[in-house]
């Protein structure tokens, strides 16, 4: 690896969005696709350029199959793909690079090892075209960098997660791909160890310096690693730009987000406090409606913007509170309460109505009855906001 | 009277000559079974399995009319040797293969579809070629099938009977086999003789699965699929 060392290390790629379409990797295409009667289709166009790209999504937002047709393992219905001057689909044309000749690294989130194989044949695997001198000195050296060397001799099926996520690794690395492809392959691991993988990755790519298409739902991997975010759902882009561009600001939304929160409220902002971190919001309802504080968002004043609060998040007083950290208390009388196996659901008229869960005891010890007035109490955190 | 072993050797030259046939024509008509996408490969695979239900002089009947003088197969045959492919060895051949591809075709295809694809994926996405990516990722993970595959269509041959007496004809040296011996030592009332040949092929039959079913086992249970 070392002879590839004397690479220039180019400018950190640029933050700006939209992505400039000069990127190297440029993927414009659809795929429709049919399981057990549903039907779903990707419809895509991303760039990616030298160093980390997250990829971002629910799961069955269409993130493996959008590697898939990158990789050519499956066949786009429609549209182009194409790595710096080499085309690698073109539906127009016929163009169908195979998988074999796509110069693509990709790591599967099941890794697939060959079971079989010793961990340093599982390296070599992707070697064949070299002389076994050669192999043997690009297979140690890439064991070396990974910290696997003492696995070598055991066979794949035999090493345990961290270690078999370190050879999947080292096997499409030492191949040098033309563009890297890692679906959720550090899912599953502890920090550490994820941590440690990810530092030998980066130190990887300052020499290598290709696209690197990182998929993952978690938003800590997605601040850590990447320059630039791509938010998938239901085969769209829905979202690009920085991690703390996206993933801050409030997203379009979707299913996947709206799941959970039994409170979803239109609100319109009526202070922003930058220096603080949140912003004021009105949620339209009787006499002047409720003001609650949020964290801050990208949007200004008079902007609308949809609030989702779960109902577990939402604490219940029966008397007025005082001294507590979380900024919002709002006054309001039961409406009625209803048993769900082990949890109680209340609904709560404080001008708005809210739905509020509490545990079977909370309800006994606080005789809680239709009518009895009570005081809610919600953390600026807890308050969700997504574009409308 | 006693046993002709002359009969014996016949059965197991024919045995492994069929096996290995089976084993070369086998597994490109499995690949296709287990990787090809095409939508009438229902009717095709229906074919293959026909030996399995049909009985084996049907086949033998259908196979004596394609190997004989008026069927272009015979005919070219005949142009090349100077001899009809009925009643030879050849013929044989031919007929067992037919006689006993399902029994090769379906574990080596239901192996073959039993690896994981992300292992087929990966492999090509390392650069290696379909044939690369079946020596060394689909066929090695395939080993039980295969060597299931194998002693089926061994055994199978061995104890054949009906097609090998509609194509082969009782012919001692060349198509006489055992399964064909015993028949005859019955018909002619020798039951000493059909006794002890019925005992021989069951005590070499029940060997050399045993044997080949050792190794299997072996191959899972010491050298987990090398």
């Amino acid at each position: 690896m070392s002879d590839i060392r004397t690479m220039v290390d180019v400018a950190a790629p640029s933050r700006d969005t939209p992505i400039p379409s000069t990127a190297p990797l440029h993927a414009k295409f659809q795929k429709r696709l049919q399981s057990r009667g549903n039907e779903f289709l990707l419809d895509v166009a991303i760039d990616a350029t030298p160093g980390f790209t997250i990829l971002f999504g629910a799961s069955g937002a269409g993130k493996t199959t959008l590697l898939d047709c990158l990789a050519g393992i499956t066949t786009p219905d429609s549209g182009r793909i194409s790595l710096a001057d080499r085309l690698l689909f073109d539906f127009s044309c016929a163009v169908n690079v195979t998988t074999a000749q796509r110069r693509v690294g990709y790591v599967f989130q099941s890794l697939a090892l060959f079971p079989h194989m010793t961990v340093e044949a599982n390296v070599a695997y992707g070697l064949a075209h070299l002389s076994p001198a050669e192999r043997t000195r690009r297979t140690t050296s890439l064991l070396e960098a990974f910290r696997i060397s003492h696995l070598a001799r055991r066979k794949a099926r035999g090493i345990s997660g961290g270690e078999s996520q370190r050879v999947a690794l080292a096997r499409t690395l030492v191949t040098d791909p033309d563009f890297l492809l890692l679906d959720e392959p550090l899912a599953a691991l502890d920090a550490p160890t994820k941590a440690s993988i990810i530092d030998d990755l980066r130190e990887w790519n300052r020499t290598h310096n290709i696209p690197i298409l990182y998929v993952t739902h978690s938003r800590d991997e997605a601040f850590a690693l990447g320059e630039r975010l791509i938010v998938l759902d239901a085969g769209r882009v829905v979202a690009h730009g920085t991690p703390h561009e996206v993933l801050s600001a409030p997203l379009v939304e979707t299913v996947a987000q709206l799941a959970g929160f039994e409170n979803i409220f239109d609100s319109v902002v009526e202070a922003v406090r930058p220096e603080r971190g949140t912003m004021t919001c009105r949620i339209a309802g009787d006499a002047g409606g409720v003001v609650l504080e949020t964290p801050l968002v990208r949007g200004g004043v008079g902007s609308m913007l949809r609030i989702g609060i779960r109902a577990g998040d939402i604490l219940l007083a029966t008397s007025p509170p005082t001294g507590l950290s979380a900024r919002n208390v709002i006054p309001g009388r039961i409406q009625s309460l209803e048993q769900r196996d082990v949890i109680v659901s209340a609904r709560v008229r404080c001008r708005i109505e809210m739905e509020v869960h509490l545990t079977l005891a909370a309800r006994d010890s606080l005789e809680l009855t239709p009518g009895k007035e009570v005081w809610l109490v919600i953390k600026t955190h807890s308050c969700h906001l997504m574009q409308r | 009277m006693g046993i002709d072993w002359q009969t014996f050797r016949l059965t197991l030259q024919l045995a492994f000559t069929v096996s290995l046939v089976l084993l070369l024509l086998g597994l490109p008509i499995a690949y296709w079974i287990a990787f090809s996408r095409w939508r009438w490969k229902f009717l095709f695979e229906a074919v293959i399995a026909l030996p399995i239900v049909l009985p084996p002089t049907v086949l033998g009947f259908y196979v004596l009319v394609a190997l004989g003088p008026r069927s272009p197969l015979g005919r070219w045959w005949i142009a090349l040797t100077g001899h009809t492919l009925a009643f030879t060895f050849a013929g044989l051949v031919i007929g067992s293969i037919l006689y006993s591809l399902p029994f090769a075709v379906q574990p080596f295809a239901a192996s073959f579809s039993a690896v994981d694809t992300r292992l087929i994926s990966a492999s090509a996405t390392l650069g290696a070629s379909r044939l690369r990516t079946f020596l060394r990722v689909i066929a090695p993970l395939s080993a039980p099938g295969l060597i299931t595959g194998i002693a089926l269509s061994f055994a199978h041959t061995m104890g054949e009977f009906g097609v090998v007496l509609m194509v082969g004809g009782n012919i001692p040296g060349v198509t006489r086999t055992v399964s064909i011996d015993i028949y005859d030592r019955v018909q002619s009332s020798d039951y000493a003789g059909a006794n002890q040949t019925a005992l021989a092929l069951l005590v070499v039959c029940f060997a050399l699965l045993a044997l080949v079913y050792g190794l299997n086992r072996r191959a899972w249970v010491i050298h987990p699929i090398k």
